[in-house]
């Protein structure tokens, strides 16, 4: 191996630095969570506790904290779901030209670009002249697909880029159905994709606010209550909220990317079943 | 029904009908929508069908508009500037420095996981930093290099963008990263073997090269930024405002007309300026 010139390390240390920008500011929320009873927002600690923590289990400290990730825990499954349903029809029907479906891309381009204030006032605007409620389970999760659809769509696009379409063929060749083909094909082969998309759904879902903003209707979601309590509560309770949920979403991540891993692993064992029929 | 399955134009427009169903009611309908309302009237308690230009005659008419447009590109192009310098320079240490794929994909991986971690809690976690007893101010002084608090690291201008560099870099590594790695390798030695030196490659070869990344990552930092009001409103601690700060303060005091007018010249803005990148970029190719 050549060694490594001067600028490797150059710029290691940048990445160094992007890396504490990006981690700093949560990881000293994280500890300032466990700010002892009389502690403020800010350095010094004054003694170590878990007071606000239990701050957050009772129920009159700050408003409905458990319901509303409840709510977000339901709708970013529904959401994750959707997404992942739609996204693989959608990206299997893309792979080739249908009337119209020029029009579609630049919608779902549109759905991605659309500033989420228009989608949060539009879709309240709709429901609200159609006398309809706003509730989170319809107006808002209609407005939070608006955003996750397009990211899912884009890494199928991707996948289906990247596919080898003799696979299908051969299959064909076989006799297999259409139905036959995808399911026990392509379905396989994009399958690791499909935990990106997962993730993608769920957690752009559990942590929208803009989307939900005007679509939720009286009960609220998590984002939505934890911006609420950024105007009335300054207290390091805020902080164990964050830590708390920041915590969730990285064991979701991990659960995540374990799943991606073992998918990988025992693809990697099976692989090929060449040869075993002899 | 046998014979509709067979023809593959009407089998794809089946898979697309939930996509598109969605795309249209929570999409198309509400763009329609508030189209429409922005001709409306509002009195102070309610909205009323109109077909007048009163609210667009209003907006153009204020000087306050033209402040806050201003202050939305403001944003976008300081943002835009910083997300692209940082962004490029991880992605190139990424993409030319690391050598094994297994450390590529777990430094990849360290950059993108707080993208799905809650936007709301990052912009909080800034406050025990930048506050006027934060950890910044304390380090500064204990230091010597000022003597009293600076008052504007947090809800300034500076906040806002550093929040949106925070939030927003990694949709500049992630495109920039992508389309580094497709890089034919074999170029890089070809123009090593040609002469040129590192600064030569990266100018020639490499920029040159990435610029569908860097493209795809303008259009996502740009929109974001411009259509942000949370972000700004937070960060400035309600002191700057930009054109998404001012629909949601329409709509707090139920003024939607007024705030639909607002949020039709903001789409049209952040089209027109996506127009104008895509025509640098086919996104089609670059997935």
């Amino acid at each position: 191996m050549e060694p490594r010139p001067r600028s490797f390390y150059v710029l290691s240390t940048f990445f160094a630095l992007f890396i504490l920008f990006l981690y700093g500011p949560t990881i000293t929320i994280g500890i300032l969570s466990f700010q002892g009873e009389g502690g403020g927002l800010t350095f010094p600690m004054r003694g170590v506790s878990l007071h606000w923590f239990y701050d957050l289990f009772e129920q009159q400290a700050v408003g409905d904290i458990w319901g509303s990730f409840r709510r977000s825990f339901v709708l970013g499954l529904m959401v994750m779901v959707v997404t992942v349903v739609v996204s693989v029809m959608g990206g299997l029907a893309f792979r080739r030209k249908f009337p119209g479906s020029n029009i579609l891309f630049y919608l779902i381009i549109t759905s991605l670009v659309i500033p989420s204030i228009l989608i949060s006032l539009g879709v309240g605007l709709l429901f609200s002249q159609s006398g309809l409620n706003v509730h989170w389970s319809t107006s808002g999760f209609g407005a939070q697909l608006t955003w996750t659809l397009p990211f899912g769509l884009l890494i199928m696009f991707a996948v289906f880029n990247r596919f080898d379409k003799s696979y299908e063929e051969a299959a064909r060749d076989l006799g297999a159905t259409p139905w036959q083909t995808l399911r026990h094909v392509v379905l396989p082969i994009i399958a690791p994709s499909l935990i990106g998309v997962a993730l993608f759904g769920f957690t752009l879902s559990y942590d929208e606010f803009a989307r939900t903003l005007l679509t939720s209707g009286s009960y609220n979601t998590l984002p939505l209550e934890i911006y609420g309590m950024t105007t009335n509560v300054t207290s390091p309770v805020l902080y164990a909220l964050g830590t708390l949920t920041t915590v969730f979403s990285l064991v979701i991540i991990g659960v995540f990317l374990c799943v991606a891993l073992i998918a990988n692993r025992r693809r990697a064992r099976q692989g090929s079943d060449a040869g075993k029929g002899v | 029904m046998k014979k509709l399955r067979k023809n593959p134009a009407i089998s794809n427009l089946l898979m697309v009908s939930p996509l598109a169903a969605v795309l249209f009611v929570f999409l198309v309908l509400p763009i329609v929508l508030i189209v429409i309302v922005s001709f409306w009237r509002a009195t102070e308690f309610s909205i009323i069908p109109a077909f007048e230009f009163d609210n667009y005659a209003f907006l153009f008419g204020s000087p306050v508009t033209y402040t806050v447009f201003f202050n939305t590109f403001k944003y976008a192009a300081i943002t835009w500037a910083c997300t692209l310098s940082i962004g490029f320079t991880v992605a190139y240490y990424l993409a030319f420095h690391i050598r094994s794929q297994t450390w590529q994909i777990a430094l990849f991986l360290l950059c993108t996981i707080p993208f799905w971690t809650s936007n709301i809690i990052r912009m909080i976690s800034w406050i025990p930093f930048l506050g006027r007893n934060g950890i910044a101010n304390s380090t500064l002084m204990s230091w010597g290099v000022i003597d009293e608090p600076i008052e504007w690291l947090l809800f300034s201008d500076f906040a806002v963008i550093l929040a949106f560099v925070h939030l927003y870099t990694l949709f500049m590594v992630v495109p920039i990263f992508n389309t580094m790695m497709r890089i034919d390798k074999p170029l890089i030695e070809a123009a090593r073997d040609a002469g040129a030196n590192g600064a030569q490659i990266l100018w020639n070869v490499i920029i040159p090269l990435t610029k569908p990344g860097i493209m795809i990552g303008t259009i996502f930092v740009v929109t974001l930024v411009m259509g942000d009001f949370i972000t700004v409103r937070f960060m400035s601690g309600s002191q700057s405002a930009n054109v998404g700060r001012l629909i949601s303060n329409d709509i707090a005091l139920l003024q939607y007309p007024s705030a639909s007018a607002t949020a039709i010249v903001l789409l049209l803005t952040v089209l027109l300026t996506i127009g104008i990148l895509l025509r640098f970029v086919d996104i089609r190719k670059e997935l």
